[in-house]
């Protein structure tokens, strides 16, 4: 009787292994890991942003609006929960991006803002922000590229008989995955005006 | 990371690695490329941490950041868990350079810091031609600043073999132990037949892991397995399941001995990037 009970064990331990519980188990620790990675970069960025805002503040005054686009989108970033739960809850997700993209294109807005004032550019403390800036983002591309490839095998996995009755059977769903924000808008060809813009910020 | 590397077949190669500074362009003449050589490989040996430099025409259609993140991933410079590799990459005809800097030395090698060593040392003279100059100065600037940080001392270069790939704790070796102790109890009998397994098993332990001690008790533990261990092949059913426990055991604890010292070194040493660093231009 003992050794029936070992035998339909083991059966039981192969089993699950040729379905493939093992490998969604390696594969959603991984999609979690790389979550946290581009959670991780994401978050260096927001601690940036209050740094970036005060340097160009001291030049900038009058900018108020773009600083505060640029604090408002910050503020929106850091009340959103980014736990590893945020994978399972597609609208969650969806909100995370959004609340990321709304302080991407705040941050751009406030760079070209930036370029009116010389003063500003040559500042050394803006200077070594700006380089802290371009790093992060960097890291923000790369954390997200492993994101997506991790996520895209995982996908596979759950997707793919037999895998699926596993995946079914343990309620793995599939993961979101990010897409790019403006998708309509780099679907049209960019329009070149060389008329001046009508308003001009002070030089 | 391989996957990715395949995705992106279409851009430019990533060249091999033929030593520390790989110069696609003919730019550093043979003599600068072998002082440049020198001077990292005496970096390598005192502090541990690999610094490369490459220079190809160009990294279109990527961007330079995309481009020297691929390079790294594929050399894998720095040392493993470590992470402690950078890299300098020249885009000679896009005007463009970057330092990519692993994870280990982004404490020390900052994105700022990076930002100012191309900025300040290698750029100006880029502009004034002098490449030669400016790369080797930027070289020693990135080792004055590692020099700074406090990293694990290395340890002595080891001769890389096919063995240091085998994965210890893969199945198949514990299962091949296992075959391996029937066969020889079987034919040679049970005290015959564990001394032969601990002897095959301590030697090949002793061939990859390179430790008299871990193969010494690795050759104790599949003696004791086989001379004790009750296999459910052979005709006596009771406590099979204690045979099995046993088997893996040995397996396991061979493994964690094996692998701890597999730290093997030929071109890059197994660090990963994320991403860190600075980029520029002239």
């Amino acid at each position: 009787m003992r050794r029936f009970w070992t035998v339909l064990a083991a059966l039981a331990t192969l089993s699950l292994t040729n379905c493939g519980y093992n490998a969604i188990q390696s594969q959603d620790e991984q999609v979690k890991s790389g979550w946290s990675e581009v959670v991780n970069q994401y978050q260096r960025r927001a601690d940036l942003v209050p740094n970036l805002v005060n340097s160009v503040k001291g030049f900038a005054q009058q900018e108020k609006d773009v600083l505060l686009g640029v604090t408002n989108a910050r503020a929106k970033v850091g009340s959103i929960q980014a736990t590893p739960e945020v994978l399972n809850d597609p609208a969650a997700f969806q909100k995370f991006q959004a609340a990321q993209g709304e302080l991407s294109s705040a941050l751009s807005r406030l760079l070209v803002v930036t370029e009116n004032y010389p003063q500003l550019k040559s500042d050394a403390l803006f200077h070594d922000l700006m380089a802290q800036l371009e790093g992060t983002e960097n890291r923000i591309t790369v954390a997200r590229n492993r994101y997506i490839k991790t996520v895209q095998d995982y996908n596979v996995t759950i997707r793919s008989f037999p895998t699926n009755l596993t995946a079914m059977a343990f309620g793995y769903k599939e993961k979101p995955n990010f897409s790019v924000e403006n998708e309509k808008e780099i679907s049209t060809a960019p329009k070149v005006d060389f008329n001046p813009p009508p308003a001009t910020p002070a030089k | 990371m391989l996957c990715w590397a395949f995705a992106a077949f279409a851009d430019v190669a990533v060249p091999p690695l033929v030593g520390r500074v790989v110069d696609e362009t003919g730019t550093l003449s043979s003599d600068e490329i072998a002082s440049l050589n020198q001077t990292l490989r005496n970096f390598e040996a005192r502090k541990g941490s690999q610094v490369a430099v490459l220079i190809v025409p160009t990294t279109a259609p990527e961007a330079i950041e995309q481009y020297s993140l691929r390079v790294a991933e594929t050399w894998k410079f720095g040392r493993k868990k470590i992470d402690d590799g950078a890299l300098l990459v020249v885009a000679k005809d896009d005007r463009r350079l970057r330092i990519e800097v692993g994870y280990g030395l982004e404490g020390a090698l900052t994105d700022v810091t990076s930002k100012r060593i191309i900025d300040e040392i290698i750029t100006p003279r880029f502009r004034s031609g002098d490449f030669a100059g400016g790369i080797s100065s930027g070289v020693d600037r990135i080792i004055r600043v590692v020099d700074g940080e406090s990293l694990p001392a290395p340890t002595p270069r080891q001769q890389q073999n096919f063995l240091d790939h085998v994965d210890l704790l893969n199945p198949f070796t514990l299962f091949a132990v296992f075959v391996v102790s029937t066969i020889l109890r079987t034919t040679l009998g049970r005290l015959i037949g564990a001394v032969a397994t601990g002897g095959i098993v301590g030697a090949l332990a002793w061939l990859i892991a390179g430790s008299l001690a871990t193969s010494f008790i690795a050759a104790i533990i599949a003696f004791l397995f086989t001379m004790f261990a009750e296999i459910p092949t052979s005709s006596s059913g009771r406590g099979s399941g204690r045979g099995w426990s046993g088997g893996s055991y040995s397996g396991g604890s061979w493994g964690g001995g094996g692998s701890s010292s597999g730290s093997s070194d030929s071109g890059g040493g197994g660090g990963s990037f994320g991403g860190g660093g600075a980029s520029g231009s002239w």
